[in-house]
């Protein structure tokens, strides 16, 4: 019973840590159909800077959250400008290249500046200690984790289904042609929707710098998993994407506690099965 | 005669809305039939339940008095019946004389062939180039089918249904988006088709319809309202309310 | 139906197959001459020639199924070290040393792993299949990295002492014998391909490409000719990592890699999709660029890939060879 608990709540973290940086990724796949091998890069690009701000400048954590995720959207603009603009509504191929050729790039770039060791990212002394939860103690930076997980998860909800930009964006998911005629600007959706994507992935990256370790080869290290989450939940679907996140950190970890020395196996047969038993996602809408 | 093609009973609904609701036809060799209704009417689900795009929730398609129900599109493909569509869906990097080349093959069970050239196959160039020529796409064999013009490409969509030599060939508007001024062309190539084919075409064009069909069959609303000779088909009350409504009710009224 | 074939038609059969067959001889003194002409300028360096030979098969593999039949897959590198270690572990664990043996069963171990990883990849589209094919190679990396008593695990599978060939020909210290044995089965394998290609079934699949919906309905089965394709495919990777098993002599996991899946496909791309020859041009130029640069600055290496990958997609869409075959085209035209 104990290791159950235990394993449910490693999950719970791990899970909600993918799910804050793969729901951006989520999102801007179901809005602009591209499909971005590069997002893992924008969550390391959000490590690398967190790590600097707070290891080399001595910056306080959350001020160093906060650059990272400035910095990234900053970094991205460009990107996004002059490359991805290039391949929306391109062959799936061309989509493929593209990102994965940005992959490259970022990581070569990493592992020049930074060299190809782990960075750390110092939390502040209360994320360190231990929290008792009766049946075990857990570090306090995967409550926190969790905490940040669900934080985002209502956080988007609210601005997808309370607010006039949420609107706009269902209906640009929906039918951008249509959204258009009827005035909504989509470019600004598209160019918004990819800033906060990216802000996302970059945050998340700092807050599951533990379980996700930075190190240039992380954008292509999560590569997958990131993809998995978003085909197996659907893309553009939040609750498909919380629950293919639980589902998936579930499988990760309960194979990892139980059958550490087969490695990922489990994980990757996982996702075969659910996607060939769901080719268009948990939640996904036929096309 | 027999019938080649039979749908009897056919129903589909959507969530407790019934689309198709109850539709019996019934074609022998040499039918040419039209099938009309206003907008709504249920004829795309029809077409999609007869090429097998679509299960039926009751009811079965006979073809050549074999039940294919349950076998899916291609199956049914394979045993004579085939339909054009009605966007032309061609290969735009192919050339005409390679899409009515690979029909044939298909036809034959030849397309599997890992070696040797369709080009160094005599009897499917002759026959290719027989059908194009058919259909006077002769001249236009050898270019990408991109590079042609719509009213050709839709030329090429019969010609590839006349290389699969079907019994019964379903044709979904087959001059729609078609300029004018080639109407001529498409009109030519529907009353050349072979005498002993069945030929059950969805049509919105009434001086097609009426210059085509030698049948008219009449839906509205899922159901088959009228099934006929096309000059009693204009005269029908009921066609005349589906499609006028009211409006027609206010002038026999008056 | 069929028409008695009379004799005029029957010779203007051959005289066209004559005509068709011309480039693929062209083809094959193309291959054999730059074959030569490595030979005789490396002689140093016949294991990387020999290496390339090996990568080529690999590319060629994946153009059958991303450029002719419009499937992207990020894992087709483990076809090929299907076929690797299918070789491989023949030669250590059952003694057949013989290289036809172990390249023959390197080819019936690609094909079956082409079979399985088209039957799943196939059961869905876009960036699910994409994420399907992905798994698929990383899931054989860690079944291989697994199974150590049968693969050498992360070690690699090693002591792989193939025979002389024809009882004849040593596998020498300097890789000469490797690089003939390679240069024939790469010319092989092309010779196979053309005429795959330019067969019905080759049509079938550029029009599945092109439009699956009208295949449908001209009564062929999508999948059924997908599937197919897959395992030539896969026969023609695991010929490719056999080749590798055995003028190597050892079995990595780095076979089995995402990475060498995704550098397989940045090579078809630079080379250009849906033609042999940017295949084989593809793998020429990326695994050259790749000796030069990383000799010269290994750290680079991957910002350079990345920078490659997004300057094709953005000014040569059609790789390297289908840019310089469009732009003869073009001229041709103009001085008609």
């Amino acid at each position: 019973m104990q290791t159950i608990l235990s394993i449910a709540i490693d999950a719970l973290a791990y899970g909600m840590v993918l799910f804050v940086i793969s729901i951006g990724l989520s999102v801007t796949m179901g809005l602009m159909r591209v499909v971005n091998l590069a997002h893992g890069a924008f969550a390391m690009i959000g490590g690398y800077i967190a790590s600097y701000a707070a290891r080399d400048l001595g910056l306080a954590y959350g001020f160093a959250v906060i650059i990272a995720v400035v910095g990234t959207i900053l970094i991205a603009i460009p990107i996004e400008r002059l490359l991805y603009r290039r391949i929306y509504g391109a062959p799936e191929l061309t989509q493929v290249l593209m990102t994965i050729g940005i992959t490259f790039c970022v990581i070569g770039i990493a592992n020049y500046v930074f060299g190809p060791t782990l960075k750390t990212i110092p939390v502040p002394a209360e994320l360190q200690q231990s929290v008792s939860l009766g049946f075990r103690t857990i570090a306090a930076h995967r409550l926190f984790a969790i905490a940040c997980g669900l934080a985002v998860a209502l956080g988007l909800w609210f601005l997808i289904e309370r607010t006039a930009f949420g609107v706009k964006l269902r209906a640009t998911v929906d039918n951008a042609a249509m959204a258009a005629a009827l005035g909504v600007k989509t470019k600004i959706v598209y160019a918004a929707s990819f800033a906060v994507a990216v802000g996302l992935a970059a945050f998340g990256g700092v807050v599951g710098a533990e379980l996700l370790p930075v190190e240039p080869y992380y954008a292509l290290r999560y590569m997958v998993t990131f993809l998995v989450v978003v085909s197996v939940g659907g893309a553009g679907s939040i609750p498909g994407a919380l629950a293919a996140c639980l589902l998936l950190g579930g499988i990760d970890t309960t194979g990892r506690y139980l059958m550490p020395e087969f490695g990922e196996f489990f994980f990757y047969l996982a996702v075969i099965a659910i996607v060939c038993l769901f080719p268009r996602g948990l939640a996904g809408r036929a096309k | 005669m027999s019938a080649v093609f039979e749908v009897r009973n056919l129903k589909r609904s959507f969530g407790g809305l019934a689309v198709t609701n109850d539709v019996s036809i019934s074609m022998a060799p040499g039918d040419r039939v039209a099938l009309i209704g206003p907008n709504g009417a249920g004829k795309t689900t029809f077409v999609n339940l007869v090429t097998g795009n679509l299960k039926p929730s009751a009811g079965q398609v006979l073809l050549g008095g074999e039940d294919v129900t349950g076998l899916n599109s291609t199956q049914r493909v394979r045993r004579g019946l085939v339909r054009s569509f009605q966007v032309t869906r061609l290969f735009p990097e192919m050339t005409p004389e390679e899409h009515v080349a690979l029909a044939i093959l298909q036809r034959e069970g030849r397309s599997g062939r890992m070696f040797g050239s369709h080009r160094a196959m005599a009897d499917v160039g002759e026959e290719t180039a027989a059908i194009l020529s058919t259909l006077g796409l002769s001249s236009l064999a050898d270019n990408r089918v991109r590079e042609i013009a719509y009213g050709q490409q839709r030329l090429l969509e019969l010609a590839l249904a006349l290389a699969l030599k079907p019994k019964v060939l379903l044709l979904d508007e087959p001059a729609a988006g078609v300029p004018q001024s080639d109407t001529g062309l498409i009109e030519k190539a529907l009353a050349d088709l072979p005498a002993d084919l069945a030929v059950l075409m969805i049509e919105h064009d009434m001086d097609l319809v009426f210059r085509f069909a030698r049948r008219v069959i009449v839906l509205a609303a899922g159901e088959i309202i009228f099934d006929g000779l096309p000059s009693d088909a204009t005269r029908d009350t009921r066609v005349r309310q589906a499609y006028l409504g009211s409006y027609a009710d206010a002038r026999s009224l008056a | 139906m069929t028409v008695p074939t009379s004799k005029d038609s029957a010779s203007s059969a051959t005289s066209d197959r004559r005509v068709r067959l011309r480039p693929d001889v062209i083809g094959v003194l193309v291959i054999a001459a730059a074959a030569i002409a490595g030979y005789l300028l490396f002689p140093n360096n016949l294991a990387l020639l020999t290496r390339i030979t090996a990568i080529a098969l690999l590319v060629l593999s994946l153009d059958l199924v991303t450029g002719y039949c419009g499937v992207a897959t990020l894992g087709h590198a483990a076809l090929f070290g299907a076929g690797a270690y299918g070789a491989g572990i023949v030669a250590v664990h059952f003694g057949m040393t013989d290289p036809f043996a172990m390249l023959g069963f390197g080819i019936i171990a690609g094909a079956l792993a082409g079979l399985v990883s088209g039957v799943v990849v196939l059961r869905a589209h876009g960036l699910p299949q994409l994420v399907l094919s992905i798994a698929i190679v990383h899931l054989a990396h860690e079944v291989a990295n697994k199974a150590s008593g049968w693969t050498g695990g992360s070690d690699g599978l090693a002591g792989i002492t193939p025979d002389a060939v024809f009882g004849l020909y040593q596998f020498d210290l300097w890789g000469r014998t490797a690089y003939v044995f390679g240069i024939v089965l790469l010319i092989l394998v092309f010779v196979v391909l053309r005429q795959i290609v330019r067969s019905p079934f080759g049509m079938l699949c550029r029009g599945i490409r092109q439009d699956p919906l009208r295949v449908q309905a001209l009564g062929a089965s999508v999948n059924g000719t997908l599937v197919k394709m897959y395992v030539i495919s896969g026969a023609v990777a695991g010929a490719g990592g056999a080749l590798n098993a055995i003028s190597t002599q050892v079995v990595g996991l780095d076979s089995l890699s995402f990475t060498l899946s995704a550098e397989a496909l940045v090579m078809l791309v630079l080379g250009g999709t849906g033609s042999l020859y940017g295949a084989l041009i593809g793998t020429l130029t990326f695994m050259w660029f790749e000796d030069v640069v990383s000799a010269a600055n290994p750290f680079h290496w991957l910002t350079i890939v990345g920078a490659l990958l997004i300057a094709v997609v953005l000014f040569a869409p059609k790789g390297l060879y289908g840019t310089i075959a469009a732009w003869f085209a073009g001229r041709k035209r103009r001085s008609a």
